[in-house]
């Protein structure tokens, strides 16, 4: 398992348009979070300061974090979809497995990196909520830190369920760009099966059901939108503003599903491949 | 004698083609083989095949004794096809490490390969700098890694100047004095006849003949003579019952044999018949006349 990843990470970093995206994927976040914290004068004529809207309280900084970072995983998703593609295109793929690489091996070499950096990913997520927390949060008690901490679990699984969908897509479609069209294009499928599905049940609510489902969306809920909580916790006695945000163990096992599926996926298209 | 590599019964199809057809073949440890065929016989899909980048449709093939996978097997084969595949964007020795890493081999014989095929001097260039018959001797250092038992080289002089060819074929003499087994396809008759002691003949995908290069066709060779009597000569060589086809090219007679005969004995006998030759040589055909007789024969 080190060797695979010891042979992907030296693909990747020795590629200077990777390195740049997956330093961009891990510091852009971090600077936005660090940002987002600091106070923000303008000119004297008011001050900015996001903390103050309790944004950084714990638990719900765990919420918004996660929510907020995982939009930045579409960096590392095109490093994803350009893996495979340069594979392809180098013809280094047919090189691997004739030095004696096994498709399995040439497939998990390319999993673990994913969860290797997912992982990296949420660790360093955490460590800066964490700490942001600890300055802002008005409440510092060990049971309230930690209260909500599956945030960071959904935020692990989310990536790694939205990487393994860049892999397969890159699997299937060898070349990087008709890959990140088509997560454009699953994306439009997506609510498409919505609709599809709102005129078989003529009911938004079971619709929505039905694209909980679907790669996209699952990924999605797994980590609600946190704006609505936060106008919540502003106006606690609005009960048509609450919803459910929290992380729910269905959801995850959705997302898992499909992330087996698109390994085991894009092993079988290897295996059947002629190269 | 071992075996490295046992062919049983191959066949591939693509779609209605039939790239390769009911092939059976050994490589056996120490040899110089030599895969022959016009382009698209299947000598590539072959090779695909046996190392594990082409599915096979029908029949079975194994490594060595059969007692481990074929990936685990290619860590001992050093294998170039086609064109040098390289990641651009590395230099060569970053490129070699790569590979030492997955056929599981310490990185110390990176230097000592890339000094045999002259390329230290450029070990720290990106790949994508290097010319093509550069990149062919990459190739060539990349298989020599492991020193593999077997060296499988698929057309390896492809695009190359007079220059690069010769010093492929230099190196592909060096290893294969040290008596590492080499299987080379080509399509070029005279490189296999340089260098191969074996030949598997391929057209269409089906084997046309395999053994010793020098037993490839039933043959005592022929006589190329001149003289200044010739129909004289013409007439004695047909009375004659061991030349059976007798060529005639200006003034140039080409007799084959159909029985060994020295040249000295010719020489003797037709002085006896009072026939002076003014040119005598005894030659035997070329690998390109004889795959082109095993060619044409079966057609």
């Amino acid at each position: 398992m080190i060797r695979l990843i010891q042979l992907e990470l030296q693909k990747l970093w020795l590629n200077r348009t990777s390195k740049v995206l997956i330093f961009v994927s891990f510091i852009l976040p971090f600077t936005v979070l660090v940002l987002s914290s600091i106070k923000i004068n303008f000119f004297g004529f008011f001050t900015l300061e996001l903390g103050e809207l309790g944004i950084f309280n714990f638990p719900i900084i765990w919420h918004i974090t996660t929510f907020c970072a995982s939009y930045f995983k579409f960096f590392f998703a095109i490093v994803v979809v350009s893996m495979i593609g340069n594979e392809y295109s180098n013809k280094t793929l047919k090189q691997n497995l004739i030095d004696g690489l096994s498709k399995k091996e040439f497939i998990l070499s390319k999993f673990y990196t994913i969860v290797f950096f997912s992982l990296a990913a949420t660790l360093l997520i955490g460590l800066a909520t964490f700490c942001i927390g600890m300055y802002y949060s008005s409440y510092t008690e060990a049971s309230i830190i930690f209260r909500e901490v599956e945030f960071l679990l959904a935020y692990f699984v989310k990536l790694v369920g939205f990487f393994s969908l860049c892999l397969f897509f890159g699997m299937l479609l060898k070349r990087s760009a008709f890959a990140l069209a088509f997560l454009f294009i699953l994306y439009i499928v997506e609510w498409l099966v919505f609709w599809g599905a709102y005129e078989i049940f003529d009911s938004a609510d079971k619709a929505f059901q039905v694209k909980n489902f679907m790669p996209l969306e699952s990924m999605y809920k797994l980590i609600d939108q946190p704006f609505q909580r936060v106008v919540m916790t502003k106006f606690p006695d609005k009960m048509d503003l609450a919803y459910d945000y929290s992380v729910h163990f269905s959801e995850v096992a959705i997302v898992m599903g499909w992330t087996a599926l698109f390994i085991f996926l894009s092993y079988r298209l290897l295996k059947k491949r002629d190269l | 004698m071992e075996n490295i590599l046992t062919i049983n019964n191959l066949t591939k199809k693509f779609g209605y083609l039939t790239a390769v057809k009911d092939l059976s073949f050994t490589i056996q440890k120490g040899n110089v083989y030599g895969i022959l065929g016009p382009n698209g016989s299947g000598k590539s899909t072959t090779l695909g095949i046996v190392l594990n980048v082409v599915n096979k449709t029908n029949g079975d093939f194994h490594w060595f004794d059969g007692s481990v996978d074929t990936h685990d097997a290619l860590k001992k084969v050093g294998a170039i096809i086609e064109r040098p595949n390289f990641y651009p964007y590395m230099t060569a020795e970053q490129n070699l490490k790569l590979v030492c890493k997955i056929k599981g081999v310490s990185t110390e014989k990176v230097e000592e390969k890339l000094d045999v095929v002259g390329l230290l001097d450029r070990k720290d260039s990106k790949f994508k700098t290097y010319s093509l018959g550069m990149k062919q001797r990459l190739a060539i250092a990349s298989a020599l890694l492991n020193d593999p038992e077997i060296l499988i080289l698929d057309e390896p002089t492809n695009g190359l100047d007079p220059q690069g060819i010769h010093q492929i074929r230099q190196i592909i003499k060096d290893i294969a004095s040290d008596g590492t087994t080499i299987l080379l396809a080509s399509h070029l008759l005279d490189e296999v006849e340089k260098v191969c002691s074996h030949v598997v003949v391929l057209r269409k995908g089906e084997k046309l003949y395999s053994g010793r290069v020098d037993e490839m066709i039933n043959s005592h060779g022929f006589f190329e003579l001149k003289t200044e009597k010739q129909s004289e000569l013409i007439s004695i060589l047909e009375d004659h019952k061991l030349f059976d086809k007798i060529k005639t090219e200006d003034d140039l007679i080409t007799a084959f044999l159909t029985e060994p005969m020295s040249a000295s004995d010719f020489n003797k006998l037709m002085f006896e018949k009072g026939i002076v030759l003014s040119h005598l040589v005894k030659r035997k055909e070329s690998l390109e006349e004889q795959f082109l007789q095993l060619t044409d024969n079966l057609n």
